[in-house]
């Protein structure tokens, strides 16, 4: 290590230091500016020229604004609802196709791992997905956006590897203890998988969180956009935000609204993002990952 | 097993047998089974080379270039850039904020990068008012694709690091130490000690991206299509959806998806046999034990 590890010459740490540094604020100087114009004054926008890194005075009408009323508490509502059932039946449903897939004595156990692996590489196209949802009759359903998102084949292949990395002697000592096969995977199974869950579970929350190609496709009706579509309606668009859409007559600035709705779907992903983080750095995933 | 199952087969399975739809002509009021057989019909669009067909494939190679060129290789001189630091602590926070990316939507992103880059954003703003004229980048098909890698390389080359960086701590230090006894430098520890230790990695993740080598950012287009226009910005993702779902025509656009599966589906299994060729471990030879 005295090799690699020795301090190379001072120009090239500088340069390395710049090019990190640059690499860093390009990430966090727009966030810092989106929560700053999301809590700046009339004035100072329209100073700032729209967007304000660091501001003078802080208020909180744009988000008092949103809340009150009209589309954003109820897209947050809806994308909130979509996230919990969905990481629930993903979980559930998930664990279990894995944990019968990590036992070679599962009936029909090869076929099924065959149908998995091979769900990996074949992805249905655009146009048969819709047609299924609409034979289905789940057209303009939260089910159209939740449903089809369930089973990841990618997390099955990654937490059946995990799976399988349990000692078979627990088990088999357990069996022997007289403990039936759901005993055996709801005590010992589950409590050593707790880390690996937790992460598979927040991946599937992200992603139904940030659920938006399948709401545009299967949700016509507005009243049931989440936020990532009324996040595309008027920041993305630029459509105006009027009385009808917040919940008070006293509009604060267009720009502040709308960094406002940006900020609202970004906390949720700020707030778990540390528990994801923590279990990149114990490897947990890039061990799974290399199978 | 068997619920998840079931939805594996419902919603992944089931619209595999829908591809049938690109073989007919199908109409909404006869459903699938009664609308009739074309047998290729649908597949003239790529055969004869429907214009708008042709543009949407040659902006797909081209944004696909840009990624595999660019988005593919940034992130390796990245990590080991990072892998660098000595600094454990220093690593993780710069790591932490390089992930975060990652975890947003594309409706974020791009909001993020119109509400900076656009017209009257704080950079135009800034130049405007020092007289340094304006940039057009938002909204300027001239630009786009350049745009679109660029929002993709701030949005993944960080979590893209993420098996490199792995990679590169299981390199045994031992070798460092021998290759600077026979004289080496830096430079050339990392392409004879370095680079080596990541090729397994790299080959592997090539040979997913080929995967979806025609897949470009279709969320991502489809959000600023209606900015750029259609000639700057139409994929084959996009295509399918424009013509298909909001044109109705639903056969030629089932074929041109099922034919881009289906070469997406050869592109990873011609690569990876290569792959073992060149004696990799390539993608699935350990999976299916």
């Amino acid at each position: 290590m005295i090799t690699r590890n020795a301090t190379p010459p001072a120009p090239v740490r500088a340069l390395k230091g710049v090019l990190l540094t640059v690499c860093c604020a390009l990430i966090v100087v727009p966030f810092v500016g989106i929560v700053s114009t999301s809590l700046s004054t009339r004035e100072q926008i329209v100073r700032a020229g729209g967007f304000v890194v660091i501001p003078d005075e802080i208020t909180f009408a744009a988000y008092r604004a949103l809340f009150t009323g009209g589309v954003v508490p109820r897209a947050v509502a809806v994308s909130v609802f979509i996230t919990l059932v969905g990481t629930a039946l993903s979980l559930a449903s998930t664990t279990l196709l894995a944990y019968g897939l990590s036992r070679p004595t599962s009936v029909a156990h090869r076929p099924v791992l065959m149908i998995v692996v091979a769900a990996l590489l074949f992805t249905p196209g655009i146009i048969p997905a819709y047609l299924t949802i609409d034979m289905l009759g789940l057209l303009n359903s939260y089910w159209a956006v939740i449903l089809p998102a369930v089973v990841s084949a990618f997390n099955v292949v990654i937490l059946r590897a995990f799976f399988m990395e349990i000692p078979t002697e627990l088990v088999e000592s357990a069996r022997i203890d007289g403990a039936s096969d759901g005993q055996i995977f709801a005590r010992i199974v589950l409590p050593l998988s707790k880390a690996v869950l937790s992460v598979i579970g927040l991946f599937y929350a992200v992603g139904y969180w940030n659920a938006f190609f399948s709401a545009l496709l299967y949700l016509n009706d507005s009243a049931k956009w989440p936020i990532q579509l009324v996040l595309r309606t008027y920041v993305v668009n630029q459509q105006q935000l009027g009385v009808d859409q917040v919940g008070t007559a006293d509009l604060p600035p267009q720009e502040a609204l709308q960094m406002a709705i940006l900020v609202i779907s970004i906390v949720p992903i700020l707030l778990i993002y540390p528990f994801i983080q923590r279990h990149f750095t114990k490897g947990v995933l890039v061990g799974a990952v290399k199978g | 097993m068997l619920p998840g199952l079931a939805l594996l087969l419902t919603f992944h399975y089931l619209p595999l047998l829908g591809n049938v739809i690109a073989f007919k002509d199908f109409q909404p009021y006869l459903g699938l089974g009664g609308s009739p057989w074309v047998g290729l019909d649908n597949f003239r669009v790529i055969v004869e080379g429907d214009p708008l067909f042709l543009k949407a494939l040659g902006n797909t190679l081209v944004i696909m270039l840009l990624q595999i060129g660019i988005v593919f290789t940034l992130p390796i001189v990245l990590a080991l850039l990072l892998d660098s630091l000595i600094s454990e602590r220093l690593k993780r926070v710069v790591q932490t904020i390089l992930y975060l990316p990652h975890f947003l939507s594309w409706v974020i992103v791009i909001s993020i990068f119109n509400e900076l880059l656009g017209g009257s954003g704080p950079i135009n703003t800034f130049l405007r008012q020092n007289d340094l004229g304006t940039i057009d980048i938002i909204g300027n098909a001239a630009v786009f694709k350049e745009l679109v890698t660029g929002q993709v390389l701030w949005k993944e080359a960080g979590w893209a690091m993420i098996l490199f960086l792995a990679a590169l701590s299981r390199i045994d230090p031992e070798l460092y130490e021998a290759s600077a006894v026979d004289g080496a430098g830096r430079l050339r520890q990392i392409w004879h000690v370095t680079l080596p230790g990541l090729r397994s990695v790299i080959v592997l993740l090539l040979i997913l991206r080929l995967g979806d080598a025609l897949t470009v950012g279709f969320e991502q287009i489809i959000l600023q299509q209606q900015a750029v226009g259609i000639d700057a910005s139409e994929v084959l993702d996009t295509y399918v959806y424009n013509n298909g779902i909001v044109q109705s025509d639903w056969g030629v656009s089932a074929a041109v998806g099922l034919v881009k599966g289906l070469v997406g589906v050869a592109l990873v299994l011609g690569a990876n046999r290569l792959a073992h060729a060149f004696g990799e471990a390539g993608l699935y030879r350990r999976e299916l034990r």
